[in-house]
């Protein structure tokens, strides 16, 4: 239901001629969109009634976050509504947070988060706070006081950058074991994320592949009837429909034990981002050199897909996780531990 | 949207009485293939085991010796099953396929006859879809069940036919109309395996056991009342059978989660002579098969809820028969220079765990429907690719 609204939403807002004109620096701001986003309540969504948001739960922005990927929404929303807000959210006793909460609640003030596990950030240049988590502390920084060094990216509607920042007392908002914990889970959300992005990315790449190739005629038919193109088509659909499954039990799983949450999270991260590579690849291939061209939508979604197979942990640190939890036996193992990481 | 299952009361106990029994009843030592005549007659005693533990189908109604368990007590038992390394299911053509379809096209007195027989490991079934000219093109199939008063006279060629050579009963489809073509004019029938008129070959597999035989049918005779369905209605009762049932319960997901726990221990007990990279597979094996299962419990849940599954099957039937592959592929690396040898080979070490269940890997791509003919179906079924 409310999947549907965000969808129609941004179907509009999100317009591929739209991902053009941002990718092309017709658009660098986004102020406009932001205020669109507002209007069914996106940015504030996880944050609590009492600072003005809608109080759902990380779980309930999975599908939110599938229909972020498939627009390709080049503004780092998810990455605002779903990691940042909550984090502040959950640090609470700093008579600064309630305030910025409530603007980021109703998409006034837009944050960006800069994690120690993560390299680059996304949507800083264009935050007005940046929450900087470091091992136990947890900084409130506006964006003047961080540098921001940009690292231009193939995916010009996700803009990272290294955020820069000499820790000040002042800025500090909390600290202690439960900070640890609390940016620990922050990461946890921020992939999962991108895992159900990916998910979203990867249908709508499906989709704009099916249509050309069933319009595009070469022999005397459609190619989409070949079935050397049919196959490759029917493959990703196959990696696309168990990812799926893996990104909606790795959510449930964020309420249980950190350990297998994280495995779960890592399997989710690993096999969507694998989904939306394997549709990107057949997408490209049906449209033939029309797909590796600018004038194509397409690259704009494959682009999307590959930096999110980077963020939040890359393969690397996700394939290792998930193998350092098998060989040390910390995961179970056997067909009577499916949910494991859910059933207490 | 999400995944987590909490296990109710009555599901945990439900668990708990399944694994003592079958720490109580699983034959300690693997039997012999099922492919061979000793071999499939241990396999039919195991399930007249079961039968008397009432495990032999739990999903089916007691009336037929079932439990009446729904799909998640069916996951829950499947999973102790395997975690438990209880044999495979050698009636598995009629508890899995022939069962169901059964219960939805059969009529009482069919019914009545033959589904307590199978559930009771009695009368164990095999299979004959394909014929010489008719595999992944099965409309081709040219065999005919001419009427002759209150019989059917059954005349053709059905080949690869599962168990046709151990088990008692067969099921397939034979042309009732002799001038039809394609889908139509088709009937479902079912028949004993040692009629007069009747000519059961065995075909030697790869491994040289005889798990599949050609049939030849030579004016055998069958009572008009074996046909499963209205005559003519055949194809659409096969077709019927590849949608909910065989999509769901052919290949539970426990029988790969079990292999996938099999292969991270043989990896762990062999890591340090290996490439680094037959880790990835590894975990790559062990995910896959997480994925499956988490997969079937959506969909259970689906079902259970009243939705259906079509197309879905396919999508299942090429994750589960290469992710099959993929891991018996890794566990033949990890193997190495012993993968070569049969199990009884002195220096084979742990190939017997591995051998028989990687060659029969090679063929899930194929039986069931090629995943050729399943690629076919999702591009144009589900994705609305165009048809040739």
């Amino acid at each position: 239901m409310m999947a549907a609204s965000v969808r129609e939403l941004l179907t509009d807002v999100c317009a591929p001629a739209v991902l053009r004109a941002v990718a092309e620096g017709r658009d660098p701001d986004g102020a406009a969109r932001w205020a669109r986003y507002h209007e069914l309540g996106l940015p504030g969504l996880l944050a609590p009634e009492t600072a003005g948001g809608l109080g759902l739960s990380s779980v309930d922005f999975v599908l939110i976050a599938e229909e972020i990927g498939r627009a390709a929404v080049p503004d780092a929303l998810a990455e605002h509504a779903a990691v940042a807000v909550p984090l502040l959210a959950e640090t609470p006793g700093d008579a600064r947070v309630a305030p910025v909460l409530e603007a980021a609640a109703a998409g006034t003030a837009r944050l960006a988060m800069a994690l120690s596990q993560e390299r680059f950030t996304a949507g800083a240049a264009e935050a007005d706070w940046l929450l900087i988590g470091a091992d136990d502390e947890l900084y409130l920084v506006p964006r003047s006081g961080v540098r921001l060094v940009e690292q231009p990216a193939n995916d010009r509607l996700r803009r990272v950058h290294r955020v820069e920042y000499t820790p000040v007392a002042a800025s500090r908002i909390a600290k202690g074991v439960a900070v640890r914990e609390a940016i620990g889970r922050a990461f946890e959300r921020g992939a999962l994320n991108v895992a159900a992005e990916c998910l979203g990315v990867a249908e709508r790449l499906l989709e704009i592949g099916v249509a050309y190739a069933s319009e595009r005629r070469q022999f005397g038919q459609p190619i989409g009837a070949y079935q050397g193109v049919k196959h490759q088509f029917a493959s990703a659909q196959v990696k696309l429909e168990f990812a799926r499954p893996v990104v909606y039990a790795a959510a449930a799983a964020l309420e249980g034990p950190v350990e297998r949450a994280q495995v779960a999270v890592s399997h989710a991260k690993l096999a969507a981002v694998a989904a939306a590579d394997a549709c990107a690849r057949i997408a490209m291939q049906a449209h033939g050199a029309m797909g590796y061209s600018w004038e194509v939508d397409l690259h704009f979604y494959m682009k999307r897909g590959w930096a999110l197979a980077g963020a939040w942990g890359d393969g690397n640190f996700h394939a290792r996780r998930v193998q350092s939890a098998l060989w040390s036996g910390a995961q179970p193992l056997g067909p009577d531990h499916t949910f494991s990481a859910t059933e207490s | 949207m999400t995944i987590a299952l909490r296990y109710t009361d009555a599901q945990r106990a439900f668990r708990a009485e399944v694994r003592d029994w079958m720490a109580a009843n699983v034959p300690r030592e693997p039997l012999e293939t099922l492919e061979s005549a000793r071999g499939f007659a241990a396999h039919r005693e195991w399930e007249r085991t079961l039968a008397r533990g009432h495990f032999g189908m739990v999903t089916w109604p007691e009336e037929y010796g079932g439990r009446g368990c729904n799909l998640i007590e069916w996951l829950i038992f499947e999973e102790e099953y395997y975690r438990a390394g209880a044999p495979g299911r050698a009636n598995q053509n009629g508890i899995f396929l022939l069962g169901p379809t059964l219960m939805e096209f059969g009529t009482p007195e069919q019914r009545a006859r033959f589904l307590p027989r199978m559930a009771a490991g009695e009368e164990m079934w095999a299979q004959a879809w394909s014929e010489p000219q008719a595999g992944s093109d099965l409309a081709a199939l040219r065999a005919t069940a001419i009427r002759d008063g209150d019989e059917y006279v059954l005349r053709g060629h059905k080949i690869w036919s599962s168990r046709a050579v151990y088990a008692d009963w067969g099921f397939g489809m034979f042309r009732t109309d002799s001038a039809s073509d394609r889908h139509r004019g088709i009937s479902f029938i079912l028949f004993p395996l040692d009629l007069p008129g009747m000519r059961v070959r065995g075909i030697p597999q790869i491994h040289g056991e005889t798990g599949f035989a050609e049939i030849f049918f030579e004016d055998a005779r069958v009572p008009v009342a074996n046909r499963l369905g209205d005559e003519g209605a055949g194809w659409q009762i096969a077709m019927a059978t590849a949608g909910f049932e065989r999509g769901l319960m052919l290949r539970s997901p426990a029988r790969f989660q079990a292999t996938a726990a099999r292969l991270v221990e043989l990896y762990r007990r062999h890591a340090a002579e290996l490439d680094p990279a037959i880790g990835s597979q590894v975990a790559q094996a062990w995910m896959d098969a997480q994925a499956y299962a988490l997969n079937t419990y959506m969909t259970a849940a689906r079902l259970i809820a009243g939705g259906t599954i079509g197309v879905e099957a396919s999508l299942n039937k090429i994750f589960w028969s290469e992710l099959d592959l993929a891991m018996h592929d890794c566990a033949m690396r990890i193997l190495g220079t012993r993968a070569q040898l049969l199990p009884h080979a002195p220096d084979a070490g742990d190939v017997g765990a591995w051998l028989e269940g990687y060659m029969f890997s090679l063929a899930g791509p194929i039986y069931a429907g090629t995943n050729e003919i399943q690629r076919n179906i999702i591009a144009e079924r589900l994705m609305k690719l165009p048809r040739a």
